[in-house]
């Protein structure tokens, strides 16, 4: 299923090298590519696949669980096809950094802001890197899988049963 | 030699103009403004750091508190991907009463956005009128939910009750009202030499723009870009219902207005075709491992209340793997992202907030306006501050 999508097709016929994995689940396929190719691929698809829009730009840690902590999730969407791509990119914690995707789109800027403010992962060449949500003098990423729920330096609370 | 200078102008956190807890820092030369720099995060709860820690049923009340002036469409958007990912049929009669009860909170928004965003510009008729409207909503919420404003009606695989037969008259007499009342609204505002005056050409933002920007629901459209996830990306059974699509031609703030309008007079047919349909039925699903049992169940066996204690205390496990699933809020694009580990608990749940990627396009639109304008702006983004920063 996965394999005739049309922007998958594409993207193996022109980044076969940098396609780390393809995947389907309820519909909705996800391609995991190298961090080096991600705005070259991105610019990609936006260009000859019409992915017009940047839904969405997120990163998930897996802490202990993979063996690049972190991974980069864009949500593309077409407007003009009616369809959806999701973009996955793996960073590593000791190489916290990707390239910045706001020249491809604009959305991108504050969405990358709160990554950074969130989960520590720089942006190179980011035009206004600052913290968004939080204030600026904050210690620490609040979601990371090793920053407490309750924040640091607190006991945890004891209230819930589970 | 004579020389200018900038100002900057400090507007907001505290401002009745800027709907919440939003603080914009403004250059000015003059009045005219220069550069806008938003500072949002003040209401910041941390809804996806705590969504970590809760079973997928429990998360639910958080989602009400996200933009917490369309709490149904929040819920829908949370359990629509929640069931995506347990692939959980829901029947048909809870299907249509969701699409009712979302179609009724897009109203509710929309007027809430109306009478702000008169208020705003000085037509302060039109928010009471509003209000008051919006106050027969939050009625029927109360009837059926117990809650105005956080409702917590919906759940994984249906609803958390049945809803009786003083909620289909009273749903269907105010949207038979409802028509008449945007009349009235319209009467005092679309020919409105004032109202014109402050909305025609006011944060004027291309569709290539607004694309780019990441812009999505009325603000888009009023820019002339034809998409509406319910259309053409449905969800929730939309596509049983016939409904148009209002687009905008000239992406200004009176475009956004008449699309806002034409929508709510959509949404009554909407919700009108909803109570036609509606036929007696189970309004959860046959689903024992993730929906909760019913009443009846928990009350009177021993096995349905060792199951309710087993589902409100253990959850249920989700198979491994990650849905998206975007949902048109009165707002935008409201986007729930979960990845699962196999464990009852997400191992992380994106929220994508439709207000924070729009406001983003202020620092564009409000460029070389007014400092009054911008408060026409910030009104035709319809922003709210829950759903910023979460």
């Amino acid at each position: 299923m996965a394999e005739n999508n049309r922007a998958v097709l594409k993207l193996k016929e022109k980044f076969a090298a940098s396609i780390i994995d393809v995947a389907e689940f309820r519909g909705e396929v996800t391609v995991t590519v190298a961090k080096d190719a991600i705005i070259e691929i991105l610019s990609f698809l936006k260009q000859s696949l019409q992915f017009n829009q940047l839904t969405d730009l997120t990163a998930v840690d897996y802490l202990g669980k993979k063996e690049d902590r972190f991974m980069m999730v864009y949500q593309l969407l077409s407007i003009p096809n009616k369809d959806r791509l999701r973009i996955k990119t793996p960073v590593s914690e000791a190489a916290c950094s990707i390239p910045t995707a706001t020249q491809v789109w604009l959305t991108a800027n504050w969405l990358e802001r709160e990554v950074y403010d969130l989960f520590g992962i720089t942006f190179d060449k980011h035009p206004d890197l600052r913290r968004i949500l939080l204030s600026e003098d904050w210690v620490g990423h609040p979601l990371r899988k090793d920053y407490p729920l309750q924040g640091p330096d607190r006991e945890p609370y004891k209230g819930r049963l589970s | 030699m004579a020389t200018t200078e900038t100002m900057t102008l400090n507007m907001g956190p505290q401002h009745p103009s800027t709907h919440g807890v939003l603080q914009l820092v403004l250059e000015l030369d003059g009045e005219v403004i220069v550069k806008v720099t938003p500072h949002i995060g003040f209401l910041h709860r941390g809804v996806e750091k705590l969504s970590e820690y809760r079973t997928y049923h429990q998360i639910l009340p958080l989602t009400d508190r996200l933009d917490y002036l369309a709490p149904m469409s929040n819920n829908l958007g949370y359990i629509l991907a929640v069931e995506k990912l347990m692939a959980v049929e829901v029947p048909e009669r809870a299907e249509t009463i969701r699409i009712i009860l979302t179609e009724l909170t897009r109203l509710e928004s929309h007027l809430v956005w109306l009478a702000t965003h008169a208020l705003d510009i000085g037509a302060m008729t039109v928010f009471i009128y509003a209000f008051r409207e919006r106050e027969t909503v939050m009625e029927i919420y109360e009837l059926i939910s117990g809650a105005r404003m956080t409702s917590n009606f919906f759940r994984v695989g249906g609803l958390s009750q049945d809803v009786t037969d003083e909620f289909v008259k009273k749903a269907g007499d105010f949207i038979d009202s409802m028509p008449g009342y945007l009349d009235q609204y319209e009467g005092l505002l679309t020919t409105n030499p004032i109202w014109l005056k402050r909305t025609i050409g006011n944060g004027v933002i291309s569709a290539e723009d607004a694309i780019d920007f990441g812009i999505t629901g009325p603000a888009l459209r009023g820019s002339g870009v034809d998409w509406d996830l319910r259309r053409d990306d449905t969800y929730g059974g939309y596509d049983k219902y016939q409904f148009k699509v209002p687009v905008g031609e000239k992406c200004d703030t009176f475009d956004r207005y008449k699309v806002r309008l034409i929508e709510m007079r959509e949404s009554c047919k909407i919700v009108r075709q909803g109570l036609d349909r509606l036929k007696p039925g189970p309004v959860l699903a046959e689903c024992p491992q993730v929906c909760y049992p019913p009443k009846e169940n928990v009350y009177n066996s021993i096995e349905g209340l060792i199951h309710h204690f087993k589902i409100a205390s253990e959850g249920f496990a989700a198979p491994e793997g990650e849905v998206y699933q975007g949902v048109e809020n009165p707002k935008g694009e409201l986007g729930f992202y979960i990845v699962s580990d196999g464990g009852n608990k997400p191992e992380r749940m994106r929220i994508r907030p439709p207000s924070f990627v729009n406001l983003q396009a202020i620092e564009k639109m409000a460029l070389g306006s007014m400092i009054a304008d911008l408060v026409a702006c910030i009104g035709t983004l319809d922003v709210v501050l829950g759903e910023i920063d979460r």
